[in-house]
């Protein structure tokens, strides 16, 4: 039997105060940069200063005998047994995949990539010993630019040539969906790379005792980086043990492994010490993987009523030098995101992955949704001005309608769940959008040189990664199930094992919440334990907003079998047959005679006790629970943001911002408000700030903070927030809401630049759309106007 | 190396120091206040403010030995026995996600009600332009210290 799940729950849906804040707010955390042990030594990675070069000649040697310093390695000196760091998504069976070795050793692909380390009593004697290694390197041609790249006679970043994998996917006759369409439009959208910026920097400290290694990581993926630190090190799985202890936000970019990580383990063996390794934040723009840069090929046919018949979408996707843990499946997610929440009749979709001389990218928040989530709902735009229609009039007559799901979309995932026209109802009437549509129109009469412009989007996206057999079909190389232990002490309290290892989400608040209503016992006597191989031994950790819609569901049936023990010693506890017996959150008792009944903490301790357990009977109610999710989880919503644009200067100002967000079921609605709220700040510095930049000699021109914008409170505005609740599948119906505003946000943004300056016929606005490419597009845009009219630009 | 004396959080430390150590350093490495986090190496981030006789510095662009003679308060010495006002509202508006700018942002709010008792939310949002928080949005952050403003924060 299984029991049910809790009726009128008392914690599902509570604003619970988190707990985690108590450490947080008072400066009690334990960051790795914080983990000081007996003797531990410091590292220091020399990095190449050329985009791509042979390495000739690399000396050690003086820095050995600089103040301090207990030892130095170049790549050579690990040899092969550094191996080479892990692509565990190799996405078509021809794919290319270079040999990464954590350090280089005869050629440097992107400027930042270590060369050599120094270990040393401190930090500052460590960074000291840099400048006595010597390094001769003979400069190779970098490759800046993945639209020339795979020309014939580019430069190479491998012998193997700039091309890693070309993927295609489709469905339904695409040439007869654009053959004789009445409107065929193609556009291309540049999306470009990002620096994930989580706070907190990169850091370890591995140490070795006897065979034992024990890592500590600012990581997302202990239980994946234990499994790749012994494949990669060769170390048996056993014998590491990786920890994770507070992290201080990854959005994508901690869920790596790197060569940082690798090399610490291997340097605590070689010298028997601990080793410590804190990236500084230049260290970090040039070596924390990037997010997103694609070119982005759309082309989208429709009948003259607005009717999508066909999308047939090209993507070139920037891999960097080297394909890291899931580098080129990234761009692979948003094949399935592009028709998003429309209806058609065909869809075509090819992705060619490419090498440069620059940091390899990765996943970033929403990896490959937003990407396709901008492309789709920019070109919605597009086609709503093409056809003359209101943008949100298009998108209703083709978004799948409320009495249609569960819907199996063109790209062939079957949506269980949604309502898109009440999260749009609720947006519009939020945003006033009839009341902006007036003002606009009656600024542009007035040929207002502040423009009002509306942007929309109407976004959905795959959450809860993910069905394991999916994963499989996709060539992924683990699964996608989550893992949970629920294991109850003697005094009725409760430790609750996840093996999602949380980061910032607030996950002990509200699995605490979960398992609270699940069991019946108070919110406070559940502590929740993550982020440690030897206490959470199983997990697929945090990323992709999986972990409530997966590792929540894992904590369900954790409690179900907790429950179903329960029931067998209550029984012999009240002389009652176990049939019975009815299960009421909390406790156990007797159909029709509530008097008789035992609590779940009373038989937690006869468990304990075991002095009169029913013969056979094990003494435990510990259960463990793994989950593999049947289906992905698509949460959804309308996202409408406003924007003034002076046309003088260029500067865009973000003067109201709705967004309506549908999750499913919501455990806790101010975390769930908080995850919207940074979700939204991400997409909108994506929109307007954010920029990786190499010049052309391929060095990263935005190494600090004070060359990428990451937006501070004096650049963002305030956020109106709201939702609609299509329960999703699963037993708590929840979705996930990780990465939704970071979706839906950064084509909200960009379509209410150009919805303002479409009447000054501008077409579109690279991102970011700083002030002087805003102006700049208004100058082109009134000189091609000049031209035509015959008046002078 | 310089000797230099320091009140930390109310207690008094007196150290030799390399002269170009700076007081991030100080505080975490020597001292072991490990409560205040380093964010970036531009003073960009503002992770790492806290209090110098009063008033907010980001302590990764001070030395330590411009901190002779110094009264320092750290995140962890702001709670008198009980949270500081700020702390609360931070807690109770959900102002922190992953939590590693909240030291420097808790702090630098304190400072900037201490010259704006009643800072309206664009003062508020100028105010705490120098710390970057990237789980938020700031909206929340927006709502703690006016909220903490509300409760009348004594500095």
């Amino acid at each position: 039997m299984t029991a049910p799940t809790v009726a009128h729950p008392a914690e599902l849906g509570r604003a619970r105060l988190r707990k985690e804040d108590a450490r947080l707010v008072t400066g009690q955390t334990n960051w790795t940069d914080n983990i000081v042990l007996p003797g531990m030594l410091h590292m220091a990675f020399l990095r190449s200063p050329h985009a791509h070069a042979k390495i000739t000649r690399v000396d050690v040697g003086p820095a050995r005998n600089q103040p301090g310093v207990i030892a130095a390695f170049s790549g050579a000196d690990f040899g092969d047994g550094q191996g080479s760091l892990p692509c565990a998504w190799p996405v078509t069976p021809d794919i290319v995949i270079p040999a990464h070795p954590p350090m280089a050793t005869d050629e440097v692909r992107y400027v930042g990539e270590a060369v050599a380390v120094v270990v040393a009593r401190n930090r500052y004697e460590a960074a000291d010993a840099l400048e006595a290694i010597e390094v001769d390197y003979e400069p190779l041609p970098p490759v800046l630019d993945i639209r020339t790249a795979l020309d014939e006679d580019s430069p190479k970043v491998h012998e193997a040539g700039n091309k890693s994998f070309v993927w295609p996917f489709g469905n339904g006759d695409i040439e007869a969906a654009f053959s004789g369409a009445p409107v065929v439009l193609e556009r291309t959208y540049r999306q470009q790379r990002l620096i994930p910026c989580a706070m907190e920097p990169r850091a370890v400290v591995a140490a070795s005792t006897g065979d034992e290694v024990t890592v500590w990581s600012a990581t997302q993926i202990p239980h994946v980086l234990r499994v790749m630190l012994a494949l990669v090190t060769g170390i048996p799985e056993q014998d590491i043990r990786v920890i994770a202890p507070d992290v201080g936000g990854g959005f994508g970019s901690k869920l790596q492994v790197t060569a940082e990580e690798v090399l610490a383990v291997l340097i605590t063996r070689k010298l028997g010490r601990p080793v410590k390794w804190t990236e500084s934040r230049s260290e970090g723009n040039m070596t924390v993987h990037h997010g997103r840069d694609q070119w982005q090929r759309i082309r989208i046919a429709a009948d003259s009523d607005g009717r999508i018949r066909g999308l047939d979408v090209d993507l070139l996707a920037d891999m960097g030098a080297y394909l890291m843990l899931v580098t080129p499946g990234v761009p692979l997610l948003g094949a399935f995101m592009f028709n998003a929440i429309y209806k058609m009749d065909a869809y075509a979709f090819k992705c060619t992955g490419v090498f440069t001389t620059k940091m390899p990218t990765d996943a970033y928040r929403g990896a490959g949704r937003p990407e396709a989530t901008f492309a789709i709902e920019r070109t919605m735009d597009e086609l709503a001005n093409e056809l003359g229609l209101d943008p949100l009039e298009l998108r209703e007559r083709n978004w799948i309608k409320h009495e249609e799901f569960p819907y199996t979309t063109i790209a062939g995932l079957t949506y269980d769940s949604g309502n898109y026209e009440a999260a749009t109802a609720k947006a519009k009437e939020l945003f006033r959008y009839d009341e902006l549509r007036q003002e606009q129109a009656e600024r542009n009469a007035r040929n207002d040189p502040v423009r009002l412009g509306i942007g929309i989007s109407t976004f959905t996206e795959m959450c809860g990664l993910a069905p394991s057999r999916v994963l499989g079909s996709l060539s992924y190389g683990a699964g996608g199930w989550e893992s949970a232990s629920i294991r109850m002490l003697p005094t009725g309290k409760v430790e609750v094992v996840t093996g999602s290892s949380a980061h910032g989400q607030g996950h002990e608040t509200a699995w605490s919440q979960i398992v609270a209503d699940q069991l019946g016992v108070p919110f406070e006597d559940i502590r929740v334990l993550h982020g440690d191989t030897q206490v959470a031994p199983k997990g697929m950790d945090t990323y992709g907003s999986r972990s409530l819609a997966v590792g929540g569901m894992a904590l369900v049936g954790a409690c179900d079998k907790v429950i179903e023990k329960a029931k067998v010693i209550a029984a012999g506890m009240i002389e009652a047959a176990a049939d019975d017996l009815e299960w009421t959150p909390g406790r156990f008792s007797v159909r029709g005679d509530p008097e008789k009944s035992v609590t779940i903490g009373e038989i937690a301790l006869a468990a304990f006790a075991a002095h009169n357990l029913p013969d056979g009977v094990e003494p435990s109610l510990d259960s463990d629970h793994t989950y593999d999710p049947e289906n992905f989880s698509f949460p959804h919503g309308t996202h409408l943001c406003a924007t003034e644009v002076d046309t003088e200067t260029g500067m865009v100002t973000i003067r109201s911002y709705v967004a309506v967000d549908d999750v499913g079921k919501v455990v806790n609605p101010l975390i769930v408000e908080g995850q919207v709220h940074g979700g939204i700040a991400q997409g909108i510095a994506q929109a307007l700030y954010e920029e990786a930049v190499y010049d052309d000699a391929g060095n990263l021109v935005t190494s600090t903070l004070a060359d990428y914008l990451v937006p501070s409170a004096a650049d963002l505005p305030s956020y109106v927030t709201s939702r609609t609740e299509s329960p999703s599948g699963n037993r708590l119906g929840v979705k996930g809401v990780g990465e939704a505003g970071t979706i839906a946000s950064t084509p909200a943004v960009v379509n209410a630049i150009v919805d303002a300056l479409r009447p000054l016929g501008v077409p579109d606005v690279t991102m970011p759309c700083t002030p002087e490419r805003v102006w700049r597009a208004i100058q082109t845009a009134q000189a091609a106007d000049g031209q035509q009219s015959g008046g002078v630009a | 190396m310089t000797q230099i004396t320091v009140t930390v959080d109310g207690a008094s430390y007196v150290d030799n120091v390399e002269p170009r150590m700076l007081l991030v350093h100080y505080l975490r490495e020597v001292v072991g206040k490990t409560g205040t986090p380093i964010g970036c190496d531009t003073s960009n981030c503002g992770a790492c403010t806290v209090l110098m006789d009063g008033v907010s510095v980001k302590s990764c662009s001070v030395l330590a030995v411009q901190a002779d003679g110094s009264d320092i308060t750290t995140i962890e010495g702001l709670a008198n026995g009980e949270w500081h006002p700020l702390q609360r509202a931070f807690h109770e508006e959900h102002a922190l996600q992953c939590g590693y700018c909240t030291p420097g942002m808790i702090i630098a709010a304190a400072d900037l009600l201490r010259d704006n008792p009643h800072p309206t939310e664009q003062e508020i949002r100028d105010g705490l332009e120098g710390n970057l928080c990237r789980c938020t949005g700031y909206e929340n952050i927006v709502r703690a210290v006016k909220r903490a403003a509300e409760a009348g924060v004594k500095p």
